[in-house]
This record gives structure tokens, C-alpha cells and sequence, in this order.
């Protein structure tokens, strides 16, 4: 198990490094002068020419690389030219907010997205079935942003039920500690505004959690449907044991390696769909702040958001791969 | 059995059914029977037709303006209401089908071309261009697609046409992952082995051998891949890195609008509305083109 | 003797075995390990061994299917090891091959006539009137019909698929053909059919075959000469009666003790060998079939023999004869 993960871990070393080749050469790949994008069009040529060298623009691109390079793996993401302060400490209360969300979202997605699969399953071709599977199929077309307008649009200009901008109130803000508010709130116990962030946590999470469930939904119908085939599941059923405790117990543990690859690969699509969701519903996350960057061509602070959820989502799948022994003890580690 | 087969020839001159045609009808039968593909196929071939007839259908010019009817409700004049320049919704929906379709083939031909390329050479070459392209699959992989995009259209600057290139560049390491898996089956197959030993050269092998047997996986794949290309060039167009004003592209439609939710919804209602079904009938297909080419894809 | 040929003279395949995920070589598969023979024009050379012997990854190598690790394939007095990727592909005119699995070695996708006409195409022979009338003489030649060029592989049986895989063969008129287990998997009454179709088209050609099987009957029946071979190597190789009936090598004498006879009155002695094949990762030190040989002596188990000629022309790699 150890050497498994070792090794696991050593064959991410050249994925991270390709994504860090990626990302740099995008940057450089982007038309235009840098330093006369951060001095704008008065800048006189004296100082563009001293912002190069200064910035390393100068080199040859191999060695801007190692040093970019180094700058990572020091801790170094570079300064943000909108606010001229540096991004590694300006990107983790975003990281947080996009974490907060995207677990949030996860767990709905998991809850819903499992349970309305062994539904279908279990109740195959029934009317609940297809209900399930036709609502399964209309989660995986949708746009993110349209069911974001549409939520905002019924429950909060029309029904006032829920707030639809920010993670919590501009007059009642939360007092930052790690950044989750979830849990500086209940640090500080403040209990009323856990409440109010929870409010403001369900919609965007709802419109996030969309896609996963309906994915994961299918899937778990799909696997589900042929574990109940299988003949343990006939043995049980002979044994005379209820049904509602065999479909969980039995099945869903035999149904849970496919269902956690889906898992793994959804959260690619979950900070990803995080631009989208945290833009329509001014959720101040990693993703609204790439998308204000893109607006300002604020370009160090786009290069180092790509970098950081890239990072994230291949984090996520090398723990998945890991995860995939415990529940499947068929699965050697060598 | 060559005595048995001494009888005049004439009478057994009869032209063969090619295992081609054979399997299209396999194909067909078992595609009819899917009725959820049937209405996917419907859905599309809808769209499609409007896409290719929008000039004689819309009823107004999609970028007629006339603030004097702006926001208006959906009525007998304008089925699907107006916009903030009093411009017809319903046109512009219809021609934004044009460019969804065009964005959405476009893209997956794209990506399928450049895809098979580097998956045959991954796959079939193998050594050291192999270990490089898939590495390199792996990396793109990496990234979530959507944030692949925008990165690219950073680079090419927003357009809609930038937005296409894009997501076929985001979709390439899909395809040339599955192509490549094939080509590692079918190169194992006798009758390359046999076609090697007759003395034919590489290029004739894949293109005879190869890729016709590595066909089916492709087109379910790239059906699927319409779909989520319609759907993240409407995204792309959302955030202001796909089409831009005045083209009637849903995702852009979608954002110029959202600021009259609150008076106007139909203007944010109906863009959506053709997303998703458009969304919903390429899926619909893709999951029929499955089940009946290749059920070992089936989750 | 004239000049033979074909020469294959120390003929290896080694397969390195990767382990740790780190590139290191830990292991070699001496799949094939030093074979050497030669075949005169208008010769039957018979190959038998048991599956995983190496036999027909010989046989692949001379056509360089399979890139050989060391050795020399001397054709027509040409090495063609020597030969460029593209100069290969043309000498492959000259030496055709008929495959074990008639089944799979047809494109299904292509008529019977493609798949004839195809190594013509390659190989620029003609134009396309010349090669759709000399694949209807093929296909008459190996007993099927002119009419069968526009049916597809799945609607013959497998007796006739290989009659057209022979005709594939046939269709570049090569001089050489390896048949690599041909009929092993036919039906035993299409067999014979099959086998009869070879010999006919060796006479009329003046073809040479390599003829590749597990099946020592079967060979015998076709075979002018015959090597047997065990893990990789060639361990007796004689004129094809003198091996059936004075066999040499104490292999070879197994072997055939298991070929049944067809009168039920002789009685055979049958030897059983003990344990398994070695694998050829790890084949034993000495003689590599000394762990299993009933008349190993002491020097087996540590020194190599090698293939070495008796005084009536056989070749045999055994410490008894030296």
C-alpha cells in the first residue's frame, strides 16, 4: 500500500510539471507585451524596458521557465497586477470559498445522485424509474449559468425566499478564521450567521451540484442494476432478508468502485463548472476571481488560478486511486 | 466442399451483402428499437432543419432593432417576446441554432481529425512517441475543459470561432486516448499481422485495416462530445470569451439578458430552453449509437 | 548440395521483462535462443515443438514480423537483415506467409477478392483488369470459384478460408511460403484436404515451404526435413523419415511416442515427461531439457551441447552423441 502510493505520487511529479509548461507557455503564448499591459499605452520605452528586466522578460524562455519554476515551489505564484499584491496570499480566501462550494455541492451531489440511482435500480422501469432517469438525463444537458438564472430568478426575486449574491450578508459579514465560513461561524458561535451561510450556500450548490448527480445518478443505476442480478443478491433475497437492507448493505459496497471513478473524474467538472456558478451568483471563489482577471487581463492571477484548481482536481483523482483499495479489497497494491 | 460448389456458377452470381451493410442493418434494427434515440434523432433533425432554413422561417431580421418594442412579453407577433433593442427572440434563436450546430460539429470534427491522428501515431508507432503523446493526453486531461478553454481563447482573444478551436483543442486527448486504444487491439489482429507479412507498408495498414475497424467507439464518442461542446461554447459565450455582440449565440443571448430577469424573463427563459434541448437530443442519440454499436461501452 | 535458399544461421529473440515501474531491465524471455538452417529450393522444412517453444516466432522473424534480436537470414544470398524497412516490405514478395487462424487472418470487412487482389495492389502488379482475372485463376487454383471474389470470409467455412489465404499467399508468386500451423485449426477430415492442396501447388510452383506445427503427423505427411524444437532452441534436425523412425534426441523420442498409431496391434512404448516446459525466463543451466530428460546424465545439468552432425547427416543437440 505504501509503495503503491509512493509510486503513484512519483508518476504525478512529470503530469504537474507538464501542467506548469502548460500553463507558463500560455502566458507567453498571449500576444502582447506584459510589462506594457501592467504600465499601460503611456509607458515610455526607458520603463518597459527596466519592467523587463526586472520581470525576467529578458531571458530566453527556458530560463524564465526555471525560474517560474522555482517560484512555485517556493510558494511563489507571482503579484497580481490589478492589486499589486502577491497571489498566493490573496488567492486562499477564494481557494476556500470554491472549496466550501464545490464539497457542499459534492455532498449533494453523492446524497441525491446515489440514492435516486438505487431507486431506479431497484424499482426498475417503474414510473419512478423514469422520472429519475429523464430528470438525470435533462441534469446533464443543462447550462450551469441558466439553472443558476433560473434559481435566482424563482427564489429570490420571486419567492424572496433565499439571497442570491455573495457568501454572506454585506451588513452581517463573517469573521474570517480559516476562510470556510461554515465552520468559522460555528468556531465563533455564531449560530445565526451559520444559518445565514447556509442560506447562502444553497443555491449556488444546488445550480454546482447539477451535472455530478445527474452523473452519478446514471451510474449508480447502471452498476446497481447489475449487482441486484448477481447471485449473492439472489442468496440474500432466499435468505429471506429485507430488501431496502440488501440494496444498501450488499450492493451499493460492490457498486461503489465505479460510482467513486465518477466521483474522482466530477470534480474535474465541478471547479470547473465553479467559474460559471461562482460568476452568475458573485460567489467571491477562485473561479470569480479568474473571471474578474480575465476582465483586467490580470494574467499572472489567470495563470496561477488554472494552476491551483488543475492542481486540486489531479490531488483529488490520486486520492480516489487510493481510495479504490478500501473499498474493493480485490485491488493489490504492488 | 470445392466439389460442392461445382455447380453452374451463374446461378450463385448473386451480389453479396457486405458485412458493412450487414451491420448497419444490425445497427438500424437495434437503434429503432430504442425509442429515447428515435426522439433524440427527432430533437436534432429539428434543429438541424432550422438551422438550414432560418432565413425563410424567422419571421423578423435577428438584428432588426426597435426600442420601441423592447422587453415586450411573448405575444402572436413575437412568439418568444423581445429584447432590451426590441430585437425578435425567436429569430435569434433560430439562427443561434446555426452557430450552436456549426460550433458543435465543427469542433468534434476538429478534435476527431487531430485526435485519430495522434492516437494512430501513439498507438501504432508506439516507443517513444507513444510515451510522449499519451503523456501529453494526460496533462490536458488534467485540466478541468471549461478552464482549458478560456485559457486558449485568452491566448486567441474571444471570438466565437476562437471559442471553437478551443473546445477542439480540449477535446483532442479524448479521442486520441479511445483511437489509440483501438489501434492497440486491432495491430494485434491476424489480419494486420497477415497484411504486414504481404508486404504492405504502414500507411495502407491503417488506412484499410485500422481505422475502418476502429470506427464504431468514435462515433458514439463524438456524438456525446456535440453535446458537451454546444454546451461549453454557450458557456464560453456566457462569461464573454465566445461570440460576441450582436451574434444571437445562446450563452451570449443568456448574459446580455440576465440583467432583465427580473422584468423580462422570457428573455433568459427561451435561449436556455433550446440549449437544453438541443443538449438533450444529441445525448439521446449518443446513448442509442451506444447500446446498439458497442454495448461493452455501456456503464 | 547446391546453395541453399534460405540460410538462418543463430537466429535470437530476446524479450526484455520491465518490473518496478522504473525502466530496469530484471528479466529476458529467450523466446527464441540460437537457431540455425538452411532450405534448399523446392524443400519442405518441418518446425514442431510445443506451443510457446518458439517456433512460430521463428518463423515470423524471417520474414522480420517480429524484429530478430541477433542473427543473419540469408535469402538468395542476400542478408536481409541488412535490409531497410522499405527494401523489406519488397522483399516480402518473395516470401509469403499462410496464418494458424483462418478466422481471424482474413479482414472481415474486405471480399474475398480484395483480400486476394490486396498483396497485387501492394506490390504494383498489373493493372486492375490483369488482377481481378488472376484472382479468379487463384481462386480456382486452390478449389474455390471465380464467383466466390465478391463474398466476404464470414460466409466460408473454415476449410475454405484457408484455401483463400493460400491464395493470397500464392498471388505475388513468391517462392517461399511459411505456413505457420496451417491446419491445426481445421477439422482433421479438412486437414488432409488442405495439406494435399499444398503439396499439389509445391510441384506445380516449385514452391518452398517452412511448414510450422505442433502436430509431428501432420508434418511428417509433408515434411522433406524436420527440426524439432524445445525452449528456443533446435534440438535434433534430420531428414524427415530417418527422425520418425530412428529418432534421436531423447525429446524427439518422446514426442513421437505420443503420436498415436493408427494400427491398434503395435504396441508403444509411451514416455511421459516429467514437470512442465521450463519458463524460458528461467530455462535450467546445461542442457535446458535436462530437468526432464529420463537419460540425463551428470555433465547435462552443466554444459550446454550443442547441434552437432552425426555421421549420416543428422544434427542433434545432445551429450549422448558427443
Amino acid at each position: 500500500m505504501l509503495y503503491y502510493s509512493v509510486k503513484r505520487l512519483l508518476m504525478l511529479i512529470p503530469v504537474l510539471l507538464g501542467m506548469t509548461l502548460i500553463v507558463f507557455g500560455i502566458i507567453h503564448a498571449i500576444p502582447g507585451n506584459p510589462a506594457l499591459t501592467i504600465l499601460g499605452t503611456k509607458a515610455t520605452p526607458e520603463a518597459i524596458h527596466s519592467l523587463n528586466k526586472s520581470l525576467g522578460l529578458d531571458n530566453p524562455w527556458y530560463v524564465q521557465y526555471f525560474s517560474y519554476l522555482k517560484d512555485i515551489l517556493s510558494g511563489n505564484l507571482g503579484t497580481s497586477i490589478q492589486t499589486n499584491s502577491p497571489i498566493s496570499s490573496e488567492i486562499w480566501p477564494h481557494l476556500a470559498a470554491t472549496i466550501e462550494l464545490s464539497f457542499v455541492a459534492m455532498i449533494i451531489a453523492v446524497f441525491v445522485g446515489i440514492n435516486a440511482g438505487i431507486i431506479s435500480a431497484w424499482k426498475q422501469n417503474s414510473f419512478l424509474d423514469y422520472t429519475a432517469m429523464i430528470l438525470a438525463l435533462i441534469g446533464v444537458s443543462m447550462p450551469v449559468f441558466w439553472l443558476g438564472l433560473l434559481e435566482q430568478w424563482g427564489f429570490s426575486i420571486k419567492l424572496q425566499w433565499l439571497p442570491s449574491i455573495g457568501r454572506d450578508d454585506i451588513r452581517n459579514s463573517v469573521n474570517p478564521i480559516t476562510n470556510l465560513y461554515l465552520i468559522d461561524t460555528l468556531l465563533q458561535g455564531r449560530f445565526d450567521q451559520f444559518w445565514m451561510v447556509i442560506r447562502h450556500l444553497i443555491l449556488p450548490a444546488i445550480a454546482l451540484a447539477t451535472i455530478p448527480t445527474a452523473i452519478i445518478a446514471r451510474m449508480t443505476r447502471s452498476s446497481m442494476l447489475e449487482v441486484l442480478k448477481s447471485d449473492y443478491i439472489r442468496t440474500a433475497k432466499a435468505k429471506g432478508q429485507r430488501m431496502i437492507w440488501i440494496v444498501y448493505k450488499y450492493a451499493l459496497k460492490n457498486a461503489f468502485i465505479p460510482i467513486l471513478t465518477v466521483i474522482g473524474l466530477q470534480t474535474g467538472l465541478l471547479l470547473g463548472g465553479a467559474i460559471l456558478t461562482e460568476t452568475i451568483f458573485g460567489w467571491p471563489g477562485v473561479g470569480l476571481y479568474i473571471y474578474n482577471a480575465i476582465q483586467y487581463r490580470d494574467y499572472p492571477v489567470i495563470q496561477s488560478g488554472i494552476l491551483v484548481i488543475a492542481f486540486i482536481f489531479v490531488m483529488v483523482n490520486f486520492i480516489v486511486d487510493l481510495l479504490y483499495g478500501l473499498f474493493d479489497p480485490r485491488i493489490k497494491y504492488r | 466442399m470445392s466439389q460442392a460448389t461445382q455447380a453452374k456458377p451463374e446461378q450463385y452470381i448473386v451480389k453479396d451483402k457486405s458485412p458493412m451493410i450487414m451491420a448497419i442493418n444490425d445497427f438500424w434494427k437495434a437503434f429503432r428499437k430504442n425509442k429515447p434515440a428515435i426522439a433524440g434523432s427527432i430533437i436534432v433533425a429539428f434543429f438541424v432543419l432550422l438551422a438550414i432554413f432560418a432565413n425563410f422561417i424567422t419571421p423578423q431580421g435577428i438584428n432588426d432593432q426597435n426600442i420601441g418594442i423592447r422587453l415586450q412579453p411573448p405575444s402572436a407577433a413575437h412568439w418568444f417576446g423581445t429584447d432590451d433593442f426590441g430585437r425578435d427572440i425567436f429569430s435569434r434563436i433560430i439562427f443561434g441554432a446555426r452557430l450552436s450546430l456549426r460550433v458543435g460539429f465543427l469542433a468534434v470534427i476538429g478534435s476527431i481529425i487531430v485526435g485519430t491522428f495522434l492516437g494512430v501515431i501513439a498507438g501504432y508507432f508506439g516507443k517513444f512517441l507513444d510515451v510522449l503523446i499519451s503523456r501529453a493526453f494526460d496533462i490536458l486531461l488534467a485540466f478541468p475543459s471549461i478552464l482549458l478553454s478560456i485559457a486558449i481563447v485568452a491566448i486567441l482573444g474571444p471570438s466565437l470561432n476562437n471559442a471553437l478551436v478551443a473546445i477542439a483543442i480540449v477535446n483532442v486527448p479524448v479521442f486520441g486516448r479511445l483511437v489509440r486504444s483501438r489501434v492497440l487491439t486491432v495491430k494485434e489482429e491476424e489480419y494486420v499481422v497477415a497484411a504486414r507479412s504481404i508486404g504492405m507498408g504502414d500507411m495502407r495498414i491503417i488506412f484499410h485495416h485500422v481505422l475502418p475497424n476502429s470506427f464504431a467507439p468514435i462515433i458514439v464518442q463524438g456524438t456525446l462530445n456535440i453535446a458537451t461542446a454546444i454546451l461549453d461554447a454557450a458557456g464560453l459565450g456566457f462569461l464573454g470569451m465566445g461570440a460576441q455582440a450582436p451574434l444571437p449565440e445562446w450563452g451570449k443571448m443568456l448574459s446580455d439578458s440576465r440583467e432583465y430577469i427580473q422584468n423580462a424573463p422570457w428573455t433568459v427563459l427561451f435561449p436556455g430552453l433550446a440549449i437544453v434541448l438541443v443538449v438533450v437530443g444529441f445525448n439521446l442519440i449518443g446513448d442509442g449509437l451506444r447500446d446498439a454499436l458497442d454495448p461493452r461501452m455501456k456503464n | 548440395m547446391s546453395e541453399p535458399l534460405l540460410q538462418v544461421e543463430n537466429l535470437k529473440k530476446y524479450y526484455p521483462i520491465k518490473s518496478g515501474g522504473f525502466g530496469k531491465v530484471s528479466e529476458t524471455v529467450r523466446a527464441v535462443d540460437g537457431v540455425s538452417f538452411s532450405v534448399q529450393e523446392g524443400e519442405t522444412l518441418g518446425i514442431v515443438g510445443e506451443s510457446g517453444c518458439g517456433k512460430s516466432t521463428t518463423g515470423r522473424m524471417i520474414m522480420r514480423l517480429i524484429e530478430p534480436t541477433e542473427g543473419k537470414i540469408v535469402f538468395n544470398g542476400k542478408n536481409l537483415m541488412d535490409l531497410s524497412k522499405g527494401e523489406m516490405r519488397k522483399a516480402r514478395k518473395d516470401i509469403q506467409m499462410i496464418f494458424q487462424d483462418p478466422f481471424a487472418s482474413l479482414n472481415p470487412r474486405h471480399t474475398v477478392g480484395h483480400i486476394i487482389e490486396e498483396p497485387m495492389i501492394v506490390h504494383k502488379m498489373g493493372d486492375r483488369k490483369q488482377r481481378q482475372k488472376r484472382v479468379e485463376e487463384l481462386l480456382e487454383l486452390v478449389g474455390l470459384s471465380a464467383y466466390h471474389a465478391g463474398r466476404y470470409p464470414h460466409q466460408f467455412s473454415g476449410g475454405q478460408r484457408q484455401r483463400i489465404g493460400i491464395a493470397r499467399a500464392l498471388a505475388v508468386r513468391p517462392k517461399v511460403i511459411i505456413a505457420d500451423e496451417p491446419v491445426s485449426a481445421l477439422d482433421v477430415s479438412v486437414q488432409s484436404q488442405v495439406l494435399n492442396l499444398l503439396k499439389d501447388l509445391q510441384k506445380q510452383f516449385n514452391l518452398t515451404y517452412i511448414f510450422i506445427a505442433h502436430d509431428l503427423s501432420v508434418v511428417r505427411h509433408i515434411s522433406d526435413r524436420v527440426g524439432v524444437m524445445y525452449l528456443g532452441k533446435i534440438v535434433e534436425l534430420s531428414e524427415s523419415e530417418n527422425l520418425y523412425n530412428h529418432p534421436n534426441h531423447p525429446y524427439t523420442k518422446a514426442l513421437l511416442s505420443a503420436v498415436p498409431v493408427p494400427d491398434p496391434e503395435v504396441k508403444t512404448q509411451r514416455i511421459i515427461l516429467q514437470g512442465d516446459v521450463p519458463s524460458p525466463a528461467h530455462p535450467p543451466a546445461g542442457c535446458t531439457f535436462h530437468d526432464r530428460c529420463p537419460v540425463a546424465m551428470d555433465i547435462c545439468s552443466k554444459e550446454r551441447p550443442h547441434l552437432k552432425k552425426l555421421d549420416d547427416g543428422r544434427m542433434v543437440s545432445c551429450h549422448l552423441f558427443h
